[in-house]
């Protein structure tokens, strides 16, 4: 079997593409730690401020709009090499695991935080109102009924953030990001090592397909509807 | 009880303010059942919610026991509203929470429960609504008439002193909405709170309200006790809506009132006088012939009523209408 892999794959180091796939775990992971940390937040926020909403505050909806529209609507790309003195100043370098979490987390918040708004909106009004008329305060109805109604939808927010995160996450090769990406762009792409790239694709869709599927099942077993 | 001091409440649309409800002054007594009746966009589904100030009004004040409730501040407000229970025409259940979670929750909200506490008056609340054998089901696993028992006995989890119904069982079938009904009757009397109901058949009024008010455009237009207002209702709206309720078709009747000879009177009986036989002995009394053109055998609440459409011919028809009228019976002449 070993020897079969390693005449098909002759380029391939097995030990490499075991440690560059623990690097992307790791900056999918991180990041979409800190994305989520971040971005519920501000989704909550969004929420919140939006018109004909518990806290209605129209200046407040603007801005934070704004800057999550710029974040998203600059190229990933374009943005990791922009965030470069920023990440620079904040860890220390912009190359490595480390050095790549930043821009990613720059891309994912906003990207989580809109589609947190999107799914606290898809709650029943009738369920503000409901807890509104059980004497409940703006905290309580965030956390008693609006986060717990919209569970599913966040969850399902999550598995697609995390996803565009492995898309991302192996972008940032080009920047010396490190990870599965890293390997592809320096192997595959620049010495034309055909097999290493083929490898690193097949990881890249096994490790989306499992995300995908495990984030289903959550949403699943967290739907009462 | 709950009073109503020239309270008024308009909206801002595109800078122009629309009112909703034109300022209304009424008072509801403590532990009676009183429905708002009216059209939908008729304004009672605003003043319904002026009540716990789920709407705020744009002037006047609103008493409750006494109290102007108005001028509450955010922390008063709350505690008010955990005295003020509410149930929906769609229920608003949480569907992320058990029943018995669902039950729990304004009392988790209130902070003052303790744990067992909580656990008692939920699984009490649940024996009293029938529902003990759901409580861990999920509201999704339940039907209509179930989800609203369920919505009852989270309204009344705080032991609140007021009831806001709000078209509570116009997604509910016939049958569904007749146990319902029973349901808050049976609350009503048991632990005297007030219930106030807003609905649009009139139907619902006559089967659980003591006193109803009928709404439109924005107006009380008909107040007063259920009897009067079904059985003699001034008001066009109110009309209609009573004949809604009959089934009854204004055309028909009065192509049925015009193939008919005589003198048409409309009788209505209340109570008692509502079984007795009078029809036959005022005959007799008076010599008149009757037909009976319409008529409905009924109840208000509790108490049976009769209305009857006849013609009579022949006979001395001044003593049969004063019969009738020694009998209780109140008479209208209708031609």
């Amino acid at each position: 079997m070993e020897a079969l892999l390693n005449g098909l794959f002759t380029n391939v180091d097995w030990a490499e593409i075991g440690w560059a796939s623990w690097d992307t775990l790791v900056m999918v992971g991180l990041s979409l730690l800190f994305s989520v940390l971040i971005g519920l937040p501000v989704g909550v926020l969004l929420f919140l401020t939006g018109k004909r909403q518990l806290l209605e505050q129209p200046v407040a909806y603007a801005i934070l709009s704004f800057v999550v529209n710029v974040l998203r609507s600059v190229p990933f790309i374009i943005l990791l090499i922009v965030m470069i003195p920023f990440t620079v100043m904040l860890i220390g370098t912009s190359l490595g695991v480390a050095g790549a979490i930043p821009p990613l987390v720059a891309g994912g918040a906003p990207f989580f935080a809109r589609l947190v708004e999107t799914s606290l909106r898809e709650v029943d009004r009738g369920i503000i109102e409901a807890t509104q008329a059980m004497g409940a305060n703006v905290r309580q109805i965030i956390l008693g009924a609006l986060l717990p109604e919209a569970l599913p939808g966040i969850i399902a927010g999550i598995t697609v953030t995390a996803i565009t995160l492995v898309s991302y996450a192996a972008m940032s090769g080009v920047i010396g990001g490190g990870g599965l990406g890293d390997l592809a762009i320096r192997f595959g792409y620049q010495r034309f090592q055909t097999d290493v790239m083929v490898i690193t694709v097949a990881l890249l869709v096994i490790f989306v397909q499992l995300l995908q599927m495990a984030g289903d099942r959550l949403v699943l077993y967290f739907s009462r509807k | 009880m709950i009073e109503f001091d020239q309270v008024q409440k308009s909206y801002q649309v595109a800078g122009r303010a629309i009112p909703a409800l034109h300022p209304t002054s009424m008072t509801i007594a403590a532990g009676e059942v009183f429905g708002i009746v009216g059209h939908s966009g008729a304004g009672k589904s605003t003043l319904v919610r002026l009540i716990n100030l789920l709407e705020r009004p744009t002037g006047g004040r609103i008493l409750i026991d006494g109290e102007n409730v108005t001028g509450y501040d955010a922390g008063e407000l709350r505690a008010f509203r955990r005295k003020v229970g509410m149930i929906f025409q769609h229920f608003n259940l949480l569907s992320s929470k058990t029943v018995a979670d669902n039950i729990a929750f304004p009392m988790k909200l209130a902070g003052i429960y303790s744990r067992s506490e909580i656990r008692d008056r939920v699984s009490e609340l649940l024996a009293r609504v029938g529902l003990a054998d759901h409580a861990d089901k999920y509201p999704s696993q339940l039907s209509g008439g179930q989800k609203q028992r369920v919505g009852i006995a989270r309204a009344l989890a705080c032991r609140p002193t007021i009831l806001l119904c709000d078209e509570a069982t116009s997604a509910l079938d016939p049958q569904t909405t007749q146990s319902v009904l029973s349901l808050l009757a049976d609350i009503n009397r048991e632990l005297g709170l007030t219930i106030v109901l807003i609905t649009h058949e009139m139907d619902v009024v006559r089967r659980v309200c003591d006193r109803v008010a009928v709404m439109d455009a924005g107006r009380v237009v008909e107040m007063g006790a259920v009897s009067d207002v079904f059985l003699h209702p001034q008001h066009p709206t109110t009309r209609d809506f009573v004949f809604e309720s009959e089934n009854i078709d204004r055309g028909e009747m009065q192509q049925d009132l015009a193939h008919a000879d005589g003198r048409i009177l409309r009788l209505t009986f209340r109570g008692e006088s509502t079984y007795r036989p009078l029809l036959g002995s005022v005959a007799r009394q008076s010599g008149v012939d009757f037909s009976i053109l319409s008529g409905r055998i009924d109840h208000i609440k509790d108490t049976p009523y009769g209305q009857l459409t006849l013609s009579l011919v022949g006979g001395d028809l001044e003593v049969a209408m004063q019969a009738l009228e020694a009998a209780d019976v109140h008479v209208e002449v209708l031609r």
